[in-house]
């Protein structure tokens, strides 16, 4: 059974310093008042046009490995496919903010608004990520309240599109999860509809299953390493 | 100070209210509308581009110039029309099929047509066919493609093989970009060429077509 997630946005906005440098602006750096007051008017616009939602649906071992497989384009070896026999619970979750962000994005580039529309993209892309990180920790508060957890448990979560795991993928997800009740639908390019949306599987279980290598074939071509970075927040927590 | 030159401190700035108003002053003087587009407004999105790639001013600077140089380049364009004055090229760009992610195309987009090019921007999740006839029906001598995810990069690959098969390969160069390509993988794909940020594509886009 799913559990529908709701969230409110003010626990989704995402701090200045982190848009900026999504923004391509080193943190610590002095930016003008033009700059700033693009930031707050971005999450102005994000707090009257977004309306994120969840849901979230506990799967075992087995469905979950249906759902992996996919359509069979994933990598030989990805680190999903390496860990979620490993863990000890596991639950599909896709998060939304809704139609209107990506419409008001929209509408401000059509309007040749160029820094309001990118500093929104960024401010809601950056939301979305955040309700999926909020998914994660309303999941881990769950297995815990329900004495499902041990000091080591160590709760993430992984995408199909990222790290091997194809986005064909988003297809098994979407039948077993059905976020069609909270207004996301896939396109046939298996990307969903509307754009600010996250989904994927979270893994609980022992938070050495995490610790893998970045020696994937795909992880060449990756420059953005994010995976050592909610490697080390797992860690440090 | 001519308005020339204010026009170009006017767009440095990003001061799009002053730029229309000096551009129709101008227009008014009888200045021809290709000075002003290349005198004024690329004038000033060529500094632009310049200290965006010396990381002396940043993204939204250069989106706040760029907006700038649209309230100009709106007026002019009927004139430029009028004049048949053609643009510096025509360059279709996309997301590939299965990438949503198009911060980076637009930037690309925005800066080429800063610097004078037609830009026919497809969005993002577009197929490979879809970027091939566009190219050919809009006469683009150019294709842009952005992918952000590894798993869509080789999309990329069969835009060009795409214009393999149907004769095209060197008729419409290909030009890739996004986190995870690299001028290897551009190599590997037999793109000609790769722009590692916005201000570099434009500079490859510029050599592609010989305009340097």
């Amino acid at each position: 059974m799913s559990d529908i997630l709701e969230f409110s946005v003010a626990e989704l906005v995402p701090d200045r310093t982190a848009v900026l440098e999504n923004q391509g602006i080193p943190a610590g750096t002095a930016v003008s008042q033009q700059i700033q007051d693009l930031y707050y008017l971005a999450c102005g616009l994000l707090a009257e046009a977004a309306a994120p939602v969840g849901v979230l649906c506990e799967i075992s071992a087995s469905a979950f490995a249906h759902v992996y497989m996919g359509e069979g384009r994933n990598e030989p070896r990805t680190p999903v496919g390496d860990i979620f026999e490993r863990a000890d619970h596991l639950a599909l979750f896709a998060v939304t903010l809704g139609e209107r962000p990506g419409q008001e994005i929209g509408s401000r580039f059509e309007s040749n608004d160029f820094a309001l529309a990118c500093m929104l993209d960024s401010t809601a892309s950056m939301a979305a990520d955040k309700a999926a990180a909020v998914a994660e920790q309303r999941f881990s508060d769950t297995l815990q309240a329900t004495g499902r957890t041990t000091p080591e448990t160590g709760v993430l979560r992984y995408s199909p599109g990222y790290c091997g795991w194809h986005i064909s993928g988003q297809k098994r997800l979407f039948e077993f999860l059905r976020p069609e009740q909270i207004g996301l639908t896939l396109r046939d390019s298996f990307l969903m509809e509307p754009l600010k949306s996250v989904s994927g599987v979270i893994v609980a279980g022992h938070r050495d299953i995490h610790n893998f290598p970045i020696s994937y074939q795909f992880c060449s071509d990756c420059d953005t390493r994010s995976c050592r970075q909610r490697l080390r927040a797992l860690f440090a927590g | 100070m001519d308005l020339l030159a204010e026009i170009v401190t006017g767009v440095i700035n990003g001061d799009d209210e002053r730029i229309a108003q000096l551009t129709q002053a101008v227009i008014e003087q009888g200045v021809s509308p290709k000075s002003i587009l290349d005198d004024g407004l690329i004038a000033g999105m060529n500094v632009v581009g310049e200290r965006f790639k010396a990381h002396t001013i940043f993204l939204p600077d250069v989106l706040l110039a760029a907006k700038a140089m649209y309230a100009g380049l709106d007026l002019l364009k009927p004139l430029l029309i009028k004049e048949g004055i053609p643009p510096m090229g025509r360059v279709v760009i996309g997301s590939v099929r299965g990438d949503l992610h198009d911060i980076g195309k637009n930037l690309v987009g925005i800066m080429l047509k800063g610097a004078g090019f037609e830009i026919i921007d497809l969005g993002n999740d577009v197929p490979p066919e879809a970027m091939v006839e566009s190219a050919v029906r809009n006469e683009a001598t150019v294709i842009g493609m952005s992918a952000l995810l590894t798993t869509t990069m080789p999309v990329m690959g069969q835009v060009v093989q795409l214009l393999s098969q149907e004769g095209l390969t060197g008729k419409i160069k290909t030009i890739v970009g996004g986190a995870p390509v690299s001028g290897e993988f551009a190599r590997e794909i037999g793109a000609d060429a790769y722009g590692f940020d916005a201000a570099n594509a434009v500079d490859r886009v510029k050599s592609l077509i010989n305009v340097v």
